[in-house]
């Protein structure tokens, strides 16, 4: 893997840089162009979600949060509403009377956020407050079951709502459980490591991206809080653009997925490189970039690391299914043409 | 202006009067004809500044409502029945967050079996929920009680429910006074909220609360609309200053005066329960009627005043709590229960899932209670014979099907039989 250095930066080169962060978390922001720079590099970052919130050590929830809405309030001048579906991200953020939200911020239901969020957005319409804008966000339990007749709802009627999912694949607020996003073979409460399918059922689940793409909205994007520059990135297009957006954002859960609370970036970067977690955007119904993966790593690389799919690796022996979940990351590297060395158009 | 109109439009014309800056249209039988109204006015251009929303479900449509009202706008969604269910959720959180949305409510049974006809057992399976429920009993009421109900609504910042009989009221046509959009701005003022989701005073709505606090915020809630009972009285007075009608408050009574027996009832029963006084009272009965226009906040005290002279009192409802009985008669024993001389009270359930409420039922009904008083709750015009036979017949085997169906075939076979005898 190539490394970025600042001897071998041209001039053109600020928009192409990649952070490969190789364990030493060196490459950072004061080495590239000030206007390249992350939102959070800036002392004017508005601290949407400040300190003091109850997050797990390590919560690529709150990591992904921050950096979303933060890169959310800059583009739109500080003039953003957030909508929060019930779940980690609420509880955390708000123990009464504290709150970490400083900007306005609303909590109805666990399933209803995208309608409240519409709501919203109608109630800023018709009272002439243009430049103010909405965000309504969910775990994936939220979004990808209990809250996905509301989106979808939202998506189809094409109200001007920036829809976040922040994936960490299940239901952790309540103690880690199945959602349809959970990833298959892995362990969690109501899909045990035992019997002859241990952890969760192959053939099950959907990736709501690719629906919400089949919705043809303006824009639909996921990403990873291992890239935050790509993160902000996509949210500050998202918020150009008028009418319905959704991003999905893949954010490690320490505790859910039984992993060290420092692998939290390792593990979003290797759900990407080895075709785990596919990073793309779409457009009207089309893909129009794709993250590129220039070696893809094996999928135990990423599994290992993982309490959840300890069962996979019980006694010194790989279970057969590793080389399913391996196959899963194939055809998402076909799938997606994930393998080469530039993001591309098209 | 008087016109001779149907319920649902008479009452679209009266809420576009109020200015709702956000509409949640979703379609279920009988109220969809309001949502269609007013889709009318804000399409044709009569109603402006109005956003229209078409949603995917009742549960978006109270809460692309509470979104709306959150963020400053006056929101108003129309359900019934099954879609008030549907909505159950977001039902409690509107009240919960108090925020003063209106809703009306399309009187309609809750299956299964499934039904569209009337009754009242929507609007008891939420009467806990925190919302202002008010009954209407004509089709005038039902557009002024919405005018009023904004008013109170936004006043306390607490949703107001207006309760309309489904069909009985939704689908009639009678005469309705609209009134006229001058003297609607005069009542009502534009709506100045007491919460706002506002970037420039950023604010948390909603967070968790534990323990330490959970009891506070729900006796604030009760506090609340015991002090709606007020307003609400105050309201309508405003409103028969302005508009010269009787319509709203708490109760409304006819004949009282020395009546020894009174019918206690909610909604369009009303009408025909009091041409049955009419026709008793010219038989010499000394009967009267109290109509419950405010069933959440319940009148207590004043229904208290109301009945505290008479011997006997009938509750005429169209709800049960299965395994308990009428609801409605529940609250009026607990706001009798501290007379000296409570009256007796007799509970009767009526009309359920659209069945005809007959005077000559009715005429029956308040006879008994004086002199025949039965134990716990009557259901009028039951239908002995069948339910005997259903009893019987599921009893003798275990696989005895699904009883509803069992039911229906039961009564074609019965008018089957009766025809042929006809016949021979
Ligand atoms: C209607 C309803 N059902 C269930 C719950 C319980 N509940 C609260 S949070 C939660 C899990 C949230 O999971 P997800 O949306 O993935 O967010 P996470 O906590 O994982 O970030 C559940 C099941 C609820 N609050 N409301
Ligand atoms: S359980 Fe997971 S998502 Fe929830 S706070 Fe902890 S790390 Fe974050
Ligand atoms: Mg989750």
């Amino acid at each position: 893997m190539a490394e970025f250095t600042p001897e071998s930066a041209g001039p053109d080169d600020a928009q192409k840089l990649r952070y490969y962060q190789k364990g030493t978390f060196t490459v950072g922001n004061r080495l590239v162009d000030a206007d390249a720079r992350t939102v959070q590099a800036s002392e004017e970052r508005s601290n949407a979600l400040t300190c003091g919130h109850r997050a797990c050590q390590g919560c690529g929830e709150a990591l992904g949060a921050r950096y979303a809405l933060d890169a959310a309030m800059r583009a739109t001048n500080g003039k953003l509403i957030a909508v929060n579906a019930t779940g980690c991200l609420e509880v955390f953020t708000t123990p009464y009377p504290e709150t970490s939200w400083q900007l306005p911020w609303m909590h109805s239901l666990f399933g209803n956020a995208a309608a409240v969020a519409t709501g919203v957005a109608a109630a800023l319409r018709v009272k002439g407050k243009k430049e103010v804008r909405v965000v309504a966000q969910g775990g994936d339990g939220g979004t990808t079951d209990i809250g996905f007749q509301c989106l979808s709802g939202m998506f189809e009627r094409n109200d001007d709502v920036l829809y976040i999912c922040y994936d960490n694949e299940g239901y952790m607020n309540t103690g880690v459980q199945r959602s349809s996003a959970t990833p298959p073979a892995a362990r969690t409460a109501t899909t045990p490591a035992a019997g002859d399918e241990p952890g969760n059922v192959f053939g099950t689940g959907k990736f709501v991206p690719r629906i919400a793409v089949a919705h043809r909205i303006p824009y639909v994007a996921t990403a990873t809080v291992a890239d935050l520059h790509d993160l902000e990135r996509k949210v500050a297009k998202a918020m150009s653009i008028r009418g319905a957006r959704y991003l999905q954002i893949d954010v490690p859960c320490p505790l859910g997925w039984g992993a060290a609370s420092h692998d939290t970036i390792r593990l979003a970067r290797l759900a990407v490189e080895t075709g785990f977690y596919p990073i793309f955007e779409a457009e009207h119904g089309k893909v129009t970039r794709v993250r590129k993966i220039r070696k893809p790593r094996p999928v135990t690389d990423y599994l290992r690391l993982q309490k959840r799919f300890a069962h996979l690796f019980r006694d010194g022996h790989e279970d057969p299914r590793v080389t399913r979940l391996q196959a899963m990351c194939d055809a998402n590297i076909e799938e997606y043409g994930l393998v080469g060395d530039d993001e591309t158009s098209g | 202006m008087l016109k001779q109109i149907e319920g649902s439009k008479a009452m679209a014309e009266g809420i576009a009067l109020c200015r709702p800056e956000v509409i949640c249209a979703y379609p279920i039988t009988p109220q969809t004809h309001i949502v269609e109204g007013l889709g009318d006015l804000v399409k044709d251009g009569s109603l402006t500044n109005c956003e229209f929303i078409n949603v995917e479900s009742e549960f978006a449509a109270l809460s692309v409502a509470i979104g709306a009202s959150a963020a400053g706008a006056r929101a108003y969604t129309a359900t019934a029945s099954q879609g008030l269910l549907f909505m159950m959720e977001a039902v409690y959180n509107a009240a919960g967050l108090g925020l003063p949305i209106v809703m009306t409510l399309g009187n309609r049974a809750i299956g299964a079996p499934i039904n569209i006809w009337n009754d009242h057992s929507d609007a008891m399976a939420v009467r806990d929920a925190g919302w202002l429920q008010l009954f209407a009993e004509t089709n005038q009421e039902a557009v002024d009680l919405h005018i009023q109900a904004f008013r109170i609504a936004e006043e306390l910042s607490m949703p107001v429910m207006v309760n309309v009989d489904g069909f009985i009221l939704t689908h009639a046509v009678e005469r309705v006074d609209i009134p006229d959009q001058d003297n609607v701005d005069a009542f009502l003022p534009s709506y100045e909220p007491v919460q706002v989701l506002d970037p420039d005073e950023p604010a948390s709505i909603g967070a968790m609360v534990g323990p330490e606090a959970f009891t506070e915020v729900k006796y604030l809630a009760h506090y609340k609309q015991t002090q709606a009972l007020r307003l609400i009285t105050k309201v309508a007075g405003e409103y028969r200053t302005r508009f010269g009608r009787d319509s709203g408050g708490l109760v409304r009574t006819y004949r009282t005066q020395d009546a020894e027996t009174i019918v206690v009832a909610m909604g369009s029963v009303c009408g025909t329960i009091k041409d049955t006084i009419d026709e008793m009272r010219d038989e010499g009965y000394p009967i009267g009627l109290v109509t419950i226009v405010s069933y959440r906040p319940f009148p207590s005290a004043a229904l208290r005043n109301a009945l505290a002279g008479a011997k006997d009192i009938v509750v005429v409802e169209k709800a049960i709590s299965v395994g308990m009985g009428g609801p409605l008669a529940i609250d009026v024993d607990e706001a009798l229960r501290n007379l000296p001389h409570a009256p007796q009270l007799h509970s009767a359930v009526a009309g359920l899932g659209g069945r005809p409420i007959l005077k000559a039922s009715l005429h029956r009904l308040f006879r008994e209670a004086v002199v025949q008083p039965w134990e716990g709750t009557q259901f009028l015009d039951l239908n002995v014979r069948v339910v005997g036979r259903e009893i019987h017949r599921s009893a003798k085997t275990r696989r005895s099907g699904p009883t509803a169906e069992a039911l229906l075939r039961q009564l074609a076979a019965e008018e089957r039989d009766s025809a042929e005898k006809g016949r021979l």
